[in-house]
This record gives structure tokens, sequence and C-alpha cells, in this order.
């Protein structure tokens, strides 16, 4: 789908403007003026996007609005009769219910500590975010470099808002997490004598990304994917967990699996189990297209709030400023924060740049979102949607001919699968939804305050604060799936199988749902989105 | 110039559905009426779950494609491959090398290619699959890892090969090989994890994490910043 003629008449001011931009940097903001885009555009601060939660441990809560309407939902279960005292389908020491990063990295520490461990994932084993992540995955690990300054961008980075436990198992496990790729023959961006290549990304102090070309999460997952496999460890796909099994004592059990494609419900117990089933962009906040997989349907939060885990930050949301918005087949998708990086700059239709095309995620997008909505000098698209460009020629006038080629070649081919290339047109794109900064709390080894029930990866929430740098989440997923991993391994060691499975849980939240009046007739988790005749 | 969307008729799996031109064909099934379950993953041509194959009408020709990165065409006959049952060989790193007759043991079906190419023909990566493979024949693990790196596992090249090779597994397990055995570890690296294990960091970020807001907002605003 190339541009169509009227795009590219408009795409002139930005050829005619292009010369005169070469080498002149835009003017950064103030802190107060960050203070006042943030405040006025960013989908965070915009109350109505905002509801508080009748129902739960968290009461009283606010969440977004998408997130709200799936904590207030029936279970799948309501009209289900299931025998939990039934011989189990499943039966193991520990049930990991997710597939992405964190899953594998928590099922091969869990299985190396001699624990009898299962994956069950909503699609195949490694459809997940883990699969997409581009940029890079961060560590300490240069002589200039200590884990206590990596520490400091990561709480700088997230406001001060962090659990300061959680982050300092972050940046101290980090150099670990790269060795144990390493040593399971990760393909990291190396030079000849071993020695990682590490560039900086947006809020580092130091280069300390560490990248297998553009296509890192894909080369760690698929890694992490392999030896699984390599283990015989059990991998259960197409089977969404609909619901945390309780015991006679309160604590996880087990869970309820859903097969997708017989439809049939089957009991998995375990003696702990580890949620791990990621983020939530297929939520679309406000509206918003996401960079996530199609399986991000916040089925691991809404699962382990209603068997009574606690959330912290679960209204904090990563924009990322660059989502593809054109052609529409590329809309949401992730375009890598490198091809800022390069020095595309962000311009509005009148080819003129509105914002220094560095600033922190949450800032730059909320400038987009003002130059569209407010300042009215967005890109008008045939699809009906507002855009802004981003001048990716701009890299080659800059750095020379063939940059492009050889630093994004992913971004290359996916525009130019639909007849846009990057090289001589520039992008047309508008802030993405993203990450979920929060999720439900841990503690250090990855526990929630259920017992039994560890939480890792992008479900958990307290690690980054309100705000996660780029690379740390590549990161905090092996970090706190391993410890997960161990500390449940360890536990199930010491522990008899569990009696007296429930869903008593259940039973009450739908108490509170029938007093408040809350769920209107929506059920979840909603395991797929629905995009069916769109 | 008007910007209005045209409409083809597309087949899936022989049935006819009327779609917006601008649609992949992911979208399109859903367009029509499809609640996908297999074959989508990330919709962004990075996990390879949408493996497609399809046809123009009127022509012969059977082409492949990932349906979250292909765009619709008048007359497109098409059906997703939702699963391959391609062989995985279970290893363990620590007991395989680099060598030849390490890799004949796991894939011994890889020294029976033809040489037909189809593989390579079938990459919607554009990746040389079939180079790759005579790389591994040879035991040059750097070069099939180098050039196999974009492969997203999709398996439309092993539904094509006459002599059953499962190239993408394959190819993992070279890249494995070449990353534990070949590519140097990182010196410095190890000697970091080792000072951390034993504690070497522990009093200065233990200094940090028992810090007031105040006092970690002075840091981070006067923190050197590496050109
Ligand atoms: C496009 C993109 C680019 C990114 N780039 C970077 C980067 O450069 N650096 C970085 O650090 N981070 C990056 N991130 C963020 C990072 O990749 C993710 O936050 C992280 O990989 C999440 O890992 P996870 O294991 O928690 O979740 P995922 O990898 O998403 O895995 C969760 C798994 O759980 C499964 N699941 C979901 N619901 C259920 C259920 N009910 N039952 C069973 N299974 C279920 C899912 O299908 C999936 O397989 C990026 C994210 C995206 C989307
Ligand atoms: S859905 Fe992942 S490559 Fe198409």
């Amino acid at each position: 789908m190339a541009y169509t003629p009227r795009l590219k008449e408009l795409m002139k001011k930005v050829e005619e403007s292009r010369a005169s931009r070469v080498g002149i940097n835009y003017p950064r903001m103030s802190p107060d003026e960050r203070r006042a885009v943030l405040q006025k555009f960013h989908p965070d601060f915009i109350e109505d996007g905002f509801r508080k939660i009748k129902v739960g441990v968290n009461k009283g809560a606010r969440l977004p609005y998408e997130m709200a309407d799936v904590f207030e939902a029936w279970s799948r279960l309501r009209d289900v009769k299931l025998d939990l005292q039934a011989k189990p389908a499943y039966d193991v020491d520990i049930l990991i219910i997710g597939g992405g990063g964190a899953g594998a990295s928590a099922a091969l520490e869990a299985t190396a500590a001699g624990a009898n461990v299962m994956i069950a994932t909503k699609l195949r084993f490694g459809d997940a975010n883990t699969m997409m992540a581009q940029g890079g995955i961060q560590a300490a690990d240069k002589e200039n470099d200590t884990p206590a300054i990596h520490y400091l961008d990561v709480v700088g980075g997230g406001r001060f808002e962090n659990v300061p436990e959680l982050a300092r198992a972050l940046v101290m496990d980090a150099p670990l997490v790269i060795k144990w790729l390493e040593a399971m023959g990760t393909m990291f961006d190396k030079k000849e004598d071993g020695t990682m290549i590490t560039i900086h990304g947006g809020g580092t102090s130091r280069k300390r990304m560490h990248a297998a070309r553009d296509y890192t999460g894909a080369e760690i997952m698929r890694t992490l994917r392999d030896e699984v496999l390599n283990k015989g460890i059990t991998v259960v796909e197409f089977s969404p967990a609909v619901e945390v099994i309780l015991d006679d004592q309160g604590c996880a059990a087990g869970a309820v699996l859903y097969n997708l494609e017989t439809e049939q419900y089957l009991i998995a117990r375990a003696k702990t189990v580890i949620l791990a089933t990621g983020g939530s962009g297929r939520l679309h906040y406000r509206g918003f297209p996401t960079s996530n997989h199609y399986g991000a349907t916040a089925d691991g939060l809404v699962i382990g709030y209603r068997a009574g885990a606690k959330t912290i930050y679960a209204d904090s949301i990563q924009y990322h400023p660059t989502g593809g918005a054109y052609p529409p087949q590329l809309l949401g998708l992730l375009v890598t924060e490198k091809t800022r990086a390069l020095g595309a700059t962000p311009l509005n239709i009148n080819g003129e740049q509105f914002v220094y095309h560095l600033e922190t995620r949450d800032v730059e997008s909320s400038a987009i979102i003002c130059e569209c909505a407010e300042r009215k000098l967005g890109v008008p698209l045939p699809t009906g949607i507002t855009a802004v460009w981003l001048d990716s020629p701009l890299i080659e006038l800059t750095h020379g001919e063939g940059t492009i080629e050889r630093q994004l070649p992913a971004m290359l081919r996916q525009f130019h699968r639909f007849d846009v290339d990057i090289r001589k047109e520039p992008m047309l794109i508008y802030p993405t939804l993203h990450y979920q900064n929060g999720g439900l709390l841990i503690d250090e080894n990855g526990l929630s305050n259920v017992e039994n029930l560890y939480v890792a990866g992008e479900t958990a929430g307290g690690i980054h604060g309100t705000n996660r740098l780029m690379g740390n989440s590549l990161l905090d997923i092996i970090v706190f799936g391993r410890r997960a991993g161990r500390d449940a391994a360890a536990k199930s060691k010491e522990m008899p199988v569990p009696e007296g499975l429930n869903l008593g849980h259940v039973d009450s939240y739908h108490r509170e749902l029938e007093e408040t009046g809350a769920a209107d007739g929506r059920v979840s988790p909603i395991l797929l989105p629905h995009y069916t005749h769109r | 110039m008007s910007d209005t969307i045209a409409m083809v008729d597309i087949f899936i799996m022989g049935k006819r559905y009327t779609v917006p031109e601008t649609l992949t064909i992911m979208n399109a099934m859903e367009y029509a009426g499809y609640q996908l379950k297999r074959g989508c993953g990330c919709r962004a041509g990075f996990c390879g779950a949408c493996a497609t194959v399809y046809r123009i009408a009127g022509d012969y020709e059977l082409k492949v494609g990932l349906a979250c990165q292909t765009k619709v065409e008048d007359g497109m006959y098409l059906a997703q491959i939702p699963f391959f049952p391609g062989r995985k060989a279970y290893y363990d790193l620590e007991e395989i090398k680099p060598s030849v007759a390490h890799f004949a043991q796991l894939y011994p079906e890889v020294y029976r290619c033809l040489g037909c190419s189809s593989c390579t023909k079938v990459c919607p990566q554009d990746i040389d699959v079939m180079q790759y493979i005579a790389y591994i024949q040879r035991g040059d693990f750097a070069k099939a890892a180098d050039i196999s790196f974009d492969c997203l596992m999709c398996g439309l090249c092993v539904s094509r090969c006459p002599v059953n090779i499962v190239h993408y597994n394959a190819a993992l397990t070279a890249r494995r090989l070449y990353s534990r055995y070949i590519a140097r570890p990182d010196a410095f690296l190890a000697e970091r994890t080792r000072a951390i294990e034993e504690g070497k960091f522990d009093a200065e970020i233990g200094v940090l994490v028992s810090a007031n807001q105040e006092k970690l907002q002075k840091l981070y605003d006067n923190r050197e910043i590496e050109k």
C-alpha cells in the first residue's frame, strides 16, 4: 500500500524543509514544559480514562477503564460444573502459566533445581511479547559501570516509585542473566574477542544495552524455548488458564485450563503456581493501537487478582511514541527507538519539527498527541486517524546512504512489504500502547501476597515504578522468572500435595460483583481480543 | 484525488469473501468473521505463527507468505498452515561440539539436501536457506549462524522440502553451537559475575536502596553520562 496521491502531495512539505533541518537540534523541553505536556496529554493523566474498581483486594484503586472492565467481570466458570476433587488432568510440583520469556526462564531454573514442572500457555510456546522485542537488554557488565549506577538509572526513570528491593534484584542479577544466556548459546552482538557490543538506550547513563541485531527478544525467546524442549519439560499449548485454584488453606494449588480447540476445562494441580502471562496491550486502552502480541489481554492480572493478589501501579501504562500509523497494515506496530536514535525526527503537516526527537517516551508521546489533538497540525490519513511524519530519510542524509539498510533492516523490510521505502519516504507514526509498567505486587522471589502464588514478567509490578526504561523488561522477565522458578522449586520440595482444591475465592468475588452490580454481562479473562467484523 | 478504499474478492479455504483491498490476509480473515486461534501470534512479522499458502485465480503457481505481512489481492485463494509436524532433535548443548560428526547425529537429513532450492524460494524473510544448509554440511557454523539469523521459524521451508529437512531447527542448533563454542565468551562479564557473587557490590547498592527520594534525585540529576 504505497502512499496515496494526497499523502504524496503532503510529503512535499517534508522534502522541502529537509535540507534546512540537517544538523539542527530542536531544543529540549525544560522540566516545567515536560510536566505540563505530560499532565495535559499523557493518557495516564487523563482522568476520564480511569475509574475506581468496586471489588477485590484493591477495592477503590484507580484503573484504566478497559482494565477495570476485565477486573469487574464474571468468571468464565460461573455456570460450569467442575469436580475439583477428581483426579486432575495434570499433577505437578510447579505450574507455570504463560510461555513467554518469564515462563521459560522459570521453567529452566525450577527444572534445574529438581522440580517437576509444566508450562501451560495460550497460543504457541513463544507467541509472546518477548518474541517481539527488538532493541535490547540492559546489564552493568562493563568496567565503567556498576549495578549501583544501573540502579540509579532504573529508579530515576521510574520516577523514584520503584520498590527498592525489586530494583536491586533487577540490577544485581543483570550480569548473571547475560552470562546465563551467553552460556546457553544466545547470539549476542560481539566483537571478535568476545566483548559484548553495548550501546545507550533512553535514560541510560552508561552504554549497557546488549542486543542480538534487531531481533533481541526473538533470539532470547527461541534459545530459551529450545532449551526448555531439550530438557523435556511438559509444555501444553493452546490451553490458557482461566482461574487460579486455591487449596483448603487458601494457598495457590493449581489452575483451571481451557483447551481452546476442544473447549474443555481441565484441572492442573500444583504445589506452587507461577503466573507469567505478560502484558495487556490488546485491551486497547483509550482506543490506542498496540505493539503487543495477540495474547496480551491481562489474563494473569485478572485471575491473580480474583485469587487475592494485590496490584501496584496497574494504572501506569507506557505508550511508545513511534507506532506505525500508515500504511494501515502497520497500525500500532513498533517503530524501534533506534530510528530516532539515528536521527529521524517527528514533523507536523507543515514539515516542521515540534519536539526534540529524543525526549523520554512519555514526553515524546504526549507532544505528538498534543500536536494532533490540540494544535491540529497532524497529517490526516485516509483511514480516518491523524499522525505525524517521522523523517527517516534524514538519517541517510546525516549518516550517509546505506545507514538504514545496515542499522534498521527489520524496519526497512517491514515498510517495504507495503511499498514504502523509508530510505526515501518519511514514515507516518502515532503513539502506540506498548507496556504495562505495573502489575501484581511481588517480593524479591517473585512471590505475591497469596501463598504459593508467584508472578513474573510483565504481569508483575513494582520493579519499574511508573515508567520502565528500554531494555529493562527483557531483563526483568529473566531475573524474576529465574528467581520465581528457584524459590518455587525449593518450596515445592518441602510441601505435601495440596488438598481441598476449591474456587471459593471466585464465589466470593461473584458475591461482591452481585452486591455492587459492577460486572454487567462481562466475562473475563477475555483470552483473545475480538477483531471480527471490524 | 479520492482516497476511498476498493474491495476485492478473496477465497478463504475455498469460500468467497469481499474485503477491503488494504487489509493484510490476517485482518481480512478477521474482517470475514474468523476468530483466530491458531495462525496468529505477534501480528508483526516476528513470530512465524501465520504461514499461509495462496494462489491467485488464473495462475497455477503456489505462493506463500506471512498472513500478518501480506496484503490481500483480488482472486486470492488461501489457507493457513496452523501447525507443521517438523522434527526437533533433543540435545544437551554441553555434550555436543560444533562438528559435522555431532551434527550428523542430530540432523542426518541435512546431508541429503538435493540442492533444489525450494526452501530458499519460499522463505518470507528472503533468507538463502539452501546456502545455510550447505554451510552446515561443511561444518561452517559461523556462516550458517550469520545468514540464518533472521529466521522466524515459520516452517514454510520444511513444508516444501523433498527430503524432509527441518531447516529452522537445524539452523537454531547451528546458531547455539556457534554462540556457545565458536564466538568467544566475554572475559569481563565473567569477572563481573564473580564479583557480584562474592558480594563486592552489596555495600554500594545497599546505600542506594535505603536512600530517601531527595538524595536519590540529587544523585540522579548529577550523575555522569557516558558520551
Ligand atoms: C514490540 C515490542 C518491543 C519490545 N522491545 C523491548 C526491548 O527492546 N527491550 C526490553 O527490555 N523490552 C522490550 N519490550 C517489552 C518486553 O518484550 C516484554 O515486556 C516482555 O518480553 C514480557 O515478557 P513476559 O514473559 O512477561 O510476557 P510474554 O513474553 O508476553 O509472554 C506471556 C505468555 O503468556 C501467554 N498467556 C497469556 N495469557 C495466558 C493465559 N490466560 N494462560 C496461559 N498463557 C497465557 C501468552 O500467550 C504469552 O505466550 C518490547 C515489547 C514489545 C511488544
Ligand atoms: S503473526 Fe507473527 S509473524 Fe505473523
